[in-house]
């Protein structure tokens, strides 16, 4: 067939037109064919990527609007995790004394909490976020992907405002990095990857079951402690050594290990990190999955 | 010219009833797996009800056409728009699309009340599918078609809701896209600003883009486009250029219904407070007619249930001449119900259009039951019924004994009175005769 590329202003080419529709006696293959069953293809990812400045715009416009109307606006990102730092460190780590294997509690905990509050957020947040950008889903077309994505993508904001807070804490403390603090970018990517695969799992089960949205809490809750937040993963292997596996099967638990072992500069604990970097492209892949399939009811469903 | 859509056999099947009204939880899934062994004398009552919202839609649409859909109701006008504008699938069929499409089935489609209007341009205009260059470029210009230049830095929950639609509109009308999707977004917005839209609109198509326009306005239908396409109950009934397809919508059938009943019906028009059961045209001897004399006076009566006591409710109907013209509403004034709460039950009010007021052709009525202070509309039904009003011509209507053609929206006989100078009289100066 030929491979005509449109002569309009479009961004979009020809290409993304499927090009098995040339029976036709046809000068120029169709830009859009809409039919049942579209399936996972290469015009979806490049259409994904048409759309790109569309998740920026979403990301930002979440952003953005949380903190209006507030009066102290940005400062809660930063006080947010300082305040639950505070929390725990009275109550864990000196009434319940932790242990830390000699590393300032508050310290611990906070570098438990960047990733953990990250995590947790931005599941939360895209989980509901299909459901709450109904008004978009029901009157305009883009891929649908962008809202979950867009909701990660708003909370990585919060981390990045966190990590500043984190140099404070460190000077503070007076640690210094290491080189493994190279380990801390793919170690963010990863995280946000892993949140993006629940998150849409979440977000395309909430479409029609919305139970999910009220469970998620709990599940959030009991997975906090499942996680090594509060307390080392140390902790964990040093009282239930053979427990320690099926632990650490938790694919957060790897990261959360692996931030403080980027940061604090102690030995990376390879079994658990190395199984997050398995589980989470097999999460995302199975959730994309899910996600694409039942998108194209949401206009319907919601 | 070149072919900008094709659309085949495109079939949208909707599940309506049983458990799949609205969303489900959990536990609906769980009841349906336990009860699935019983299933087989369960099913008459647990099995949802499908229902085809289009069957077998085709049509082509060449570059730079702009395309009316009308059709009464529920013929499947917005399905078509939302599988066009891909926002649900079709169950079978098949569309192309020969360009990119923009869809309006809204304005202001994920405005944010505490963005500004300049936020909010930003973001509308990449929902809409803009880049941000194309935005920043079309910026100045979107704000001066919107007229709201001094408050573009100010949150748009300050806006008055006519500012809120111009600034909406403004984004919408500077779309480029190869094909542009309208769903009565024009029916919007003061009339000056309205008109402002439908040129923007007409001068969309003159650089080649496609556009399809669904309406309940017939006079916007004919004014912008020149093809129409009219739906009923999911087909293409009727294809060709607007004037008469509009013509032949209003005067078919599906254009005049003497009388529509709700009843028993598990989506009449309503709200927890009032549901519509009918609405009917009756003559003056109480008989349910779409034919009425010109000279003769017309009953309208709408039967609406109330369901929550309590609100003082107007029934009010909406009267619409063939080109979408409102001639008039009518607000029910009796005073042994004006302004009084309504205990529960079943209500008819009737409201009486006098003979020799309307013009010739069909009548369109809208019925609805608001609460006026504050309003709430609990429903309006668009297109209750229609009825023709017919001049025999006898020479004892409005029209005497003219026969020609003989416009005006109504059709008042007045009363005339002349006075009489003879004509050795009338030869005497201005001045004598004060």
């Amino acid at each position: 067939m030929s491979q005509t590329v449109f002569n309009h202003e479009s961004d979009l080419t020809a290409e993304l037109a499927p090009r098995s529709s040339a029976s036709q006696d046809l000068i120029e293959a169709p830009l859009i064919v809409i039919e049942p069953a579209r399936r996972f293809s290469s015009a979806w990812i490049r259409e994904v990527w048409t759309y790109r400045e569309l998740l920026f715009f979403l990301a930002w416009r979440d952003v953005k609007v949380r903190y209006k109307q507030t009066a102290l606006g940005m400062i809660w990102v930063v006080m947010q995790p300082l305040l639950m730092t505070l929390i725990f460190t009275v109550v864990l780590g000196m009434l319940a004394r932790v242990p830390t294997r000699g590393q300032p509690y508050a310290l611990v905990v906070y570098i438990g909490l960047l990733p953990w509050t990250f995590f947790s957020s931005a599941v939360t947040q895209s989980v509901a976020s299909i459901v709450g950008n109904s008004n978009l889903i029901t009157k305009v077309y883009f891929p649908r992907v962008i809202i979950p994505a867009a909701s990660v993508l708003a909370r990585l904001v919060d981390l990045g405002v966190a990590l500043v807070v984190l140099v404070g804490l460190l000077l503070y403390y007076r640690v210094v990095p290491t080189w493994q603090i190279l380990l801390l970018p793919p170690l963010v990517v990863l995280i946000a990857v892993l949140a993006l695969g629940f998150g849409m799992l979440g977000a395309a089960v909430n479409v029609r079951y919305r139970d999910l949205g009220v469970v998620l809490p709990v599940i959030i809750q009991l997975w906090m402690f499942l996680s090594p937040v509060l307390y080392p993963a140390s902790l964990v292997r040093d009282t239930w050594p053979r427990a320690y596996t099926a632990y650490a099967l938790n694919p957060i638990a790897g990261i959360v290990n692996g931030f403080r072992a980027a940061i604090l500069g102690q030995p990376v604990e390879w079994f658990s990190l190395v199984w997050s970097i398995v589980f989470t492209p097999l999460i995302v892949g199975a959730s994309l999955y899910i996600f694409r399939r039942v998108e194209r009811s949401f206009a319907d469903v919601i | 010219m070149r072919t900008m859509i094709t659309a085949k056999e495109v079939a949208k099947q909707y599940r309506v009833g049983g458990s799949n009204l609205s969303y489900r939880t959990l536990r609906d899934s769980i009841a349906d797996a336990a009860s699935a062994p019983f299933r087989r004398r369960a099913a008459a009552k647990r099995e949802p009800v499908s229902i085809w919202a289009l069957e077998d839609v085709s049509f082509t649409a060449l570059e730079g056409e702009i395309i009316g859909i009308i059709g009464r109701n529920g013929a499947g006008k917005s399905t078509l728009l939302k599988i066009l504008s891909r926002i649900t699938e079709p169950t079978r069929g098949r569309v192309e699309l020969y360009g990119r499409v923009a869809s309006l089935l809204e304005v202001g489609t994920g405005f944010h009340s505490e963005l500004t209007g300049r936020e909010n341009v930003f973001l509308n205009g990449a929902i809409l599918g803009m880049t941000r260059g194309e935005i920043a470029r079309k910026f100045d210009e979107i704000v001066a078609f919107s007229g709201v230049e001094t408050f573009i830095d100010t949150p748009v929950k300050r806006y008055s809701s006519g500012m809120y639609l111009r600034l909406a509109f403004a984004v919408a009308a500077h779309l480029e896209p190869d094909i542009l999707i309208v769903d009565e977004v024009l029916a919007v917005g003061d009339a000056s600003f309205q008109k402002k839209c439908l040129n923007k609109m007409s001068s969309v198509s003159q650089q080649g883009r496609t556009v399809l326009f669904v309406s309940h306005d017939m006079t916007a239908v004919t004014r912008l486009c020149p093809r129409a396409i009219l739906l009923d109950r999911g087909h293409v009934l009727r294809d060709g250029p607007a004037h008469e397809i509009v013509s032949a919508y209003l005067t078919s059938d599906l254009g005049t219904t003497a009388a529509r009943s709700w009843i028993g019906e598990a989506h009449a028009p309503g709200d927890k407070v009032s549901r519509l059961r009918a609405v009917r045209v009756r003559n003056e001897d109480g008989l349910v007619t779409d034919t009425i004399d010109i000279r003769r006076p017309v009953r309208l009566e709408i039967e609406f249930e109330v369901i929550e006591p309590g609100h003082a409710l107007a029934p009010n109907f909406h009267v619409f001449n063939e080109q979408g013209v409102n001639l008039f509403i009518s607000n029910d004034l009796d005073p042994e119900w004006r302004s009084r709460p309504r205990p529960a039950g079943v209500y008819t009010s009737t409201a009486w259009i006098p003979d020799n007021f309307l013009a010739e052709g069909t009548v369109i009525v809208g019925a609805a039951v608001s609460t006026l202070d504050p309003v709430v509309v609990h429903f309006f039904e668009r297109e209750a019924v229609a009825f023709q009003v017919v001049d025999s011509s006898d020479g004892d209507s409005a029209r005497g004994d003219y026969a020609g053609p003989y416009p005006g929206v109504i059709r008042p006989a007045l009363k005339w009175t002349t006075q009489y100078v003879p004509a050795e009289n009338a030869k005497e100066p201005e001045a004598m005769r004060a």
